[in-house]
């Protein structure tokens, strides 16, 4: 491949400055949505949770077509009945919960791809909605993601202080008076719509890498939740950033661009964090 | 005036699986009631209850309308992904100025970890903290979920006469759970014996000869049922050094 002559002509084409810009600023949206959410879901080691819920966004896809309205809402609406279904089964003891969100996770994956091939009407960009495409975002799109950004952020942070109290010990959480129920349900909520909407940018397979790595690299300088979650924000954006300029220099898929820069920046994180994780 | 906690007739059942049977247990302000039993017995089950976490299948439970619990859970590791300060622990859901910690950490003997991360505390440490934690929520009722694990005999000690120095001071009752069956603090207005029912119960010496207790845990085990009463010529602050000024004694013996 020559990697001079494709970033060249694509930098060099004034056109295409405005979807690079548009990716930048959509990415970024999610990096915003992505950190602070990221980070619960790795305090509450609910990472599998994350991959149930993308996976099933596929379906959510098809089932948007179905019924006429849009692929988002159908995602939204999808994430929703999974997440109740998941808050549901954990509940139970018949089948190990990890066992169960790999059944539900790849279930909802095969019965999207599955619904998405009968649908000889509409003509679906598979690939886009499996590994996303940032470099397509629309005016609209960005429009969505801040809108999400601005109802997940303010929605996290109205039960940010009792959510952190239920992660460190339910029990104690409850004996003091926090709604457990109703807290977890709304953080599900929030899952729900971060995944619908970053689906785009990085596609279902590689949402919960947006969600989780650069969570694990921030650890490394935080002291408290809060400097945690604006420090999974900041590496998220670098994240964004990097992956985007990566792909343009040597013309990467995009999706899959952010994800390897998030996963380079861990890696550093490790080699010079001044702080190291501590077993105990 | 009412007990500040009541269990009447209590049972509890998952599926066809008996937890708990026909439990009476009561604590009254300044009582220090103390719940021994083996494992599965049902003690974290009855304390569950008794938080309201978890519904009795059967039975009763009646709280005084200004109960104000403070919790000592049985298990906390706190996952290490999350950062977490001795200071924003204390406070998560409760609301504290800076002189309330500060005396709630010292009431335990760690007010020098304020600021410490959680994660570098030792299990001991930690269990004061969280000790330190209910307190400031200023309880009329403690409830206790062995409280004494992760500590070695001193620290067991020591944890008792902060826990009576606290029932002195406030006249808050105090439900405590264990599992430690050869110590069972001198302070104790009553041990129930637990095992699946109510085995026996009363006062730390009488219980002690009771056949049921003799019967459930055998003579060998019964027979080191000790009621903690001490004289201590010194005592330990938490970096080791002793302490002399603070001399301790019991106002009374029970016998």
């Amino acid at each position: 491949m020559d990697m001079s002559c494709t970033s060249t002509s694509i930098i060099t084409a004034t056109t295409m400055d405005n979807f690079i810009l548009r990716a930048l600023v959509a990415g970024i949206g999610i990096a915003l949505i992505a950190g602070p959410l990221g980070c619960f879901i790795v305090w509450r080691r609910m990472a599998y949770f994350g991959d149930t819920l993308s996976h099933a966004a596929l379906l959510g896809v098809a089932a948007g077509f179905a019924l006429g309205v849009s692929p988002i809402a159908g995602v939204i609406m999808t994430c929703i009945a999974i997440g109740a279904v998941l808050l549901g089964v954990q509940s139970q003891s018949r089948v190990p919960t990890d066992t169960l969100l790999g059944i539900l996770s790849h279930t909802a994956l095969s019965f999207g791809l599955i619904a998405l091939s009968f649908m000889d009407t509409v003509r679906v960009d598979l690939m886009g909605y499996l590994f996303g495409d940032i470099l397509a975002v629309t005016t609209a799109d960005i429009a969505w993601i801040y809108a999400g950004a601005v109802v997940i952020l303010s929605g996290l942070l109205m039960i940010w202080r009792p959510l952190v109290a239920l992660t460190i010990h339910a029990d104690l959480a409850v004996a003091e008076g926090v709604p457990a129920h109703r807290i977890r349900i709304i953080f599900m909520l929030l899952i729900a719509l971060t995944v619908a909407l970053a689906m785009k940018i990085v596609g279902v397979l590689l949402i919960s890498a947006l969600l989780l790595i650069p969570t694990a690299a921030a650890r490394r300088c935080a002291s408290s939740p809060e400097q945690m979650a604006l420090a999974t924000v900041g590496l998220g954006v670098f994240a964004v950033t990097g992956g985007l300029y990566a792909s343009l220099m040597w013309d990467l898929p995009s999706g899959p661009g952010i994800v390897a820069a998030a996963t380079v920046i861990f890696v550093l994180s490790l080699l010079v964090g001044p702080r190291a994780f501590r077993s105990s | 005036m009412a007990a500040l906690i009541s269990l009447n007739g209590v049972g509890l059942s998952h599926g066809a699986k008996h937890i708990l049977n026909h439990v009476d247990l009561a604590v009254d302000e300044r009582e220090i009631v103390t719940l021994i039993g083996p494992n599965g017995a049902g003690k974290s089950s009855l304390v569950k209850i008794a938080l309201g976490l978890e519904k009795p299948s059967q039975g009763q439970v009646t709280r005084r309308a200004d109960l104000r619990i403070g919790y000592l859970p049985q298990r906390f590791a706190i996952d290490a992904a999350l950062p977490m300060s001795v200071r924003r622990i204390l406070t998560l859901t409760a609301k504290a100025d800076d002189a309330m910690l500060r005396e709630a950490l010292r009431e335990v003997g760690v007010e020098n970890l304020i600021d410490a991360s959680v994660h570098n505390l030792s299990g001991g440490e930690l269990q004061r903290v969280m000790l330190a934690r209910a307190l400031i929520r200023r309880p009329n009722l403690l409830v206790l979920d062995e409280p004494t694990q992760n500590m070695d005999i001193g620290g067991s000690v020591e944890c008792y006469q902060i826990i009576q120095r606290v029932r002195d001071r406030t006249n808050c009752g105090v439900l405590l759970v264990s599992h430690d069956l050869s110590i069972v603090m001198a302070a104790t207005t009553r041990v129930y014996c637990l095992n699946g029912h109510v085995c026996c119960s009363g006062h730390p010496d009488d219980v002690s000869r009771d056949p049921e207790f003799l019967r459930m845990f055998g003579p060998t085990g019964a027979g080191t049922l000790a009621v903690y009463t001490h004289h201590h010529d010194h005592e330990h602050a938490p970096d080791g050094h002793v302490v002399h000024e603070h001399q301790h004694h019991h106002g009374h013996h029970h016998g």
